[in-house]
Order: structure tokens, then sequence, then C-alpha cells
């Protein structure tokens, strides 16, 4: 493992560059509260998208639910379009288990038929336990189980990572 | 310890406004707030209680909040029974235990309990196993907290914070459990001044002790109001004459225009429903721009949605 984990911008800027090309005049991009929203919103302003930008929270969805109960801090999910027929690309911040992205895509289907999805992560850290793959990855990682990747936003907006 | 909260302090049955931390409800208040768009998407559903059990258990009739408590079920994915229970054939109070423990071995999750009689949903709460948690829709003269916590949603909407509101509450607040509820929620959300208004018979004695300012003059009452509540006036509860008639009544604390104008010009006017138009308040008011009462209505969906989730996750933990 690396002992610090590399600058998020550059990460951004790489995962933009790679979606450019695919991006329509359909495709609306919609972040994962909370890093998720963070990321999205900075793709969304580079990939000059015309179309407002979604945002998520998939407590109401989560499979652990009966486990751990609902999540203290639930925020409303907006989706300021109509999802029949558009191209989402869904945006998290870490990909882990897969089982936040199954999450937001049946909170996703809820709201209409989209006629595509793709995902997009900054950082994949490995231990999947779906069958959820990303369509586009700023950075992979093979991080032990008993470890976390966090994505944290300082008071002047600064996305950092680090390994807890 | 109030037994509405578990040990490390989370909400486990929802019993009365009464004592309940601050940060409670707001927890509950937030939670609405992000459940107030699920009525509009294609799918009017969230998973979140798929496969749980819900039986609402109403001793005394009520179709709207009856109604607006199994839509709220729905809409999160539980099943819902709906138990109307005469409550003449409800005599003694191990009858009530054995409806529940019969209900409890179809393996129900959650209750609703509506009951004429003070105390009932506690006694309930009391009663059941650990994993089911009670939800008061109303008892006697007690309490009805959702009704409470909606009205309190419904003020944050309109008006965006507590502390610099001026609150009154006007007409039968003596056999209303909705004031009550309220009272508990203003106080401890931070209103500075909560009023009740009405005439001496139908305010209870001691009501000051509550924190909240006393008016038998509707006109001194209403002068600088931000928020004016209006009680159902309890025809069917009165017995004895308390009042003089509903003519008389409606001159001197009936909500009209013309009272209203001594509120504050943005003021809001709240009703817990159904309203007597023309006895608490007159149609022109009741329909008018400053009315919020509908809004109150679906508001009610959110926040029982948010109750019910709060307490199905604090069950299972």
């Amino acid at each position: 493992m690396p002992a610090s984990l590399p600058d998020v911008d550059p990460l951004i800027v790489r995962l933009a560059g790679a979606i450019a090309p695919t991006i329509t005049p359909d495709t609306v991009i919609v972040g994962i509260h909370t890093g998720g929203v963070w990321v999205a919103e900075r793709l969304h302003a580079m990939l000059k998208c015309s179309l407002p930008l979604g945002t998520l929270d998939i407590s109401f969805y989560r499979d652990d639910f009966s486990r751990i109960g609902l999540h203290p801090q639930v925020k409303p999910s907006n989706l300021p379009f109509d999802l029949e027929g558009r191209d989402i690309l869904l945006v998290d911040d870490v990909l882990h288990s897969g089982r936040t992205v199954r999450a937001a895509m049946n909170e996703l289907f809820d709201y209409g038929r989209p006629a595509s999805i793709r995902l997009a992560v900054l950082v994949d850290r490995g231990g999947r336990e779906l069958p959820i793959r990303p369509d586009f990855t700023g950075l992979e990682l093979d991080v032990p189980a008993h470890q976390n990747v966090n994505l944290s936003r300082l008071d002047d907006g600064h996305l950092t990572l680090s390994l807890a | 310890m109030n037994p509405q909260l578990t040990e490390d302090g989370r909400l486990r049955h929802l019993l009365t406004l009464d004592g309940l931390p601050r940060a409670i409800l707001m927890q509950i208040l937030d939670t609405a707030e992000s459940f107030m768009d699920v009525g509009e998407r294609e799918v009017k559903k969230v998973p979140i209680l798929r496969g749980k059990s819900i039986f609402n258990l109403f001793f005394e009739p009520s179709t709207r909040t009856r109604t607006t408590f199994e839509i709220a079920a729905k809409r999160l994915s539980a099943d819902v029974v709906n138990l109307n229970i005469a409550t003449s054939s409800q005599t003694k109070g191990e009858a009530i235990l054995d409806t529940v423990d019969n209900l409890a071995a179809m393996h129900a999750d959650m209750f609703i309990v509506r009951h004429s009689q003070s105390g009932a949903a506690h006694f309930i709460a009391r009663h059941v196993a650990p994993h089911i948690s009670v939800i008061n829709a109303g008892d006697g003269r007690h309490a009805h907290p959702t009704q409470g916590l909606l009205d309190m949603f419904t003020i944050r909407r309109f008006k965006g914070e507590f502390h610099n509101l001026t609150v009154a509450i006007v007409g039968d607040v003596l056999h209303s459990r909705v004031a009550r509820s309220q009272i508990h929620a203003l106080t401890t959300l931070g209103v500075p001044e909560v009023r009740v208004i009405g005439p001496k018979t139908l305010l209870p004695t001691g009501v000051e002790q509550m924190g909240v300012r006393v008016f038998h003059d509707m006109e001194a009452g209403l002068a600088g109001c931000d928020v004016i509540i209006m009680l159902r006036l309890q025809n069917e509860r009165m017995k004895g004459a308390l009042l003089p008639s509903a003519q008389e009544y409606f001159k001197f604390f009936g909500l009209t225009p013309e009272k209203l104008a001594l509120a504050k010009p943005d003021a809001i006017v709240m009703h817990p429903g159904p309203m007597n138009r023309g006895v608490e308040i007159d149609s022109e008011v009741a329909d008018g721009p400053q009315s919020v009462i509908l809004p109150q209505v679906t508001y009610g969906i959110a926040v029982r949605m948010a109750v019910m989730a709060l307490l199905a996750g604090t069950g299972n933990a």
C-alpha cells in the first residue's frame, strides 16, 4: 500500500478525460451522497453538461437497514429532470462492496426508466460482494478489508483521500 | 427514564412529545424532509419497510388520521392491516392486551394506536415484545404526537426557524390532545412565545405552568402573531354548559378576516382538522391565502413516514 494517497484533483481530471467522449445531450450526472456528490459536482463543471446535476441519498434503499437502522443524517434525493430515456452517469467516491451502487440503481428506477446507466468512481478499492464494475475509474487500489478509504472535503472545498 | 427511548437515547416508541429531546424532534423533522419527494415520483414508494407488518389499531374512529398512517406505511412498502375496533366491545384493559397478543402472534412489527382513553398507547407499549414499536395516534385528552410533529414541520417549512416566532393556539385547549402535543413541541424547539387563547371554561387550569401566556381576549392574543393554530371545537366531547352557543363562540373566538388582520401580515393559519366552518374558523380564512391547512395534511404523510422509519430501524438494531 502507498503510504500516502495521491492528490484528488488530477484523478478527477483524468476521470473527466475518460468520460468526455461518451457524453451525449441526454447524459445526466448523478452523484451519490455525500462523497459522490462532491466528485459529481467537479465532473459536472468540467464536462459542461447542459442538464442539472442530480443527487441521490440511498438511505431508504440500503440492504442493511434491518441491521443498523436509518442513517442519522438522511438528505433528500434531488433529480431535477425526467429520467425516462436518459443516459445516466452515476458517480461515487469509493467503490467497495458494490451494495451502495445496487441501492442507487434501485432508487433510480423508481424515478423512471433510463436508457442506460454507467458508473464512474474516484477510487476502486476492491472487495466487491456483488457483480458490479465501474466503467470509469480514477484510481485502483487493493485495500485490505479492515481498512477504509475516505474522501473528505476541507473548508476551502479541497478534496483529500485518506486511509484509515 | 423515558419509556419512549432506548438506553442509548434512540426513539423506541412514539407516545408523547413531552420529554422528547430537541435532537430527536429535529431528527424526525429532517428525516421527514427527505421523504417529501417520494409522493411525487413515478413509483411512490421506497423499499425501507418491505416485509414489515404494521397494524392500525383504531379503538376510536378517525378516517383521516388512519388514512395518512396507512398511506405513509404503504409508501415505505410495509404491509398494513386496519382494525377498527368498536370501543363498546372493549370493556376492560385485558381485552386490549388480548387483541395485541393475538396480533403479535401474527408477527406484527408495529402498532399504531388510537383510543379514547388517555394512556392506552403507553399501556400497550409497556406490554409488547422488544422488537415491536408503538405509535400513539391520539389517546383521550392526553397526546397526539404525530399531529404535533406535522404542525412543527409545517411551521418550519413556512417560517424557516422557531427561535423568533410568536405562536398562538386558539380554542378548546381543555379537550385537545393536539394542543398539549403542540405546546410541548413548540417549547422544546425554542419558540420564545407560545400563547393560548380561549374562554376560561375551555382552558385547563394551570395551563400557564406549561410555559404559555394565557389570553381570554382574542384581539389581544392575536396581536403580532406569526402562526395561528385554530383548534376544533370538540362539540362531541362537551358535556354540560361550557359555552352558551356555537354562534356566540364564533363571535368571540372564531377566526375571521378582521381578527386575522391583527396578526402579522405574513402570519399563517393552521388547523388540525376536521374544521367546523363558521364555529372556530370563517370559510374565508380557511380557504384564504394565509391558510396552510391542506399543506398540513400533505406534510403529515412525510412526517409519519419519518417516525415509522426511525422506529423500525431502532427496533431491529
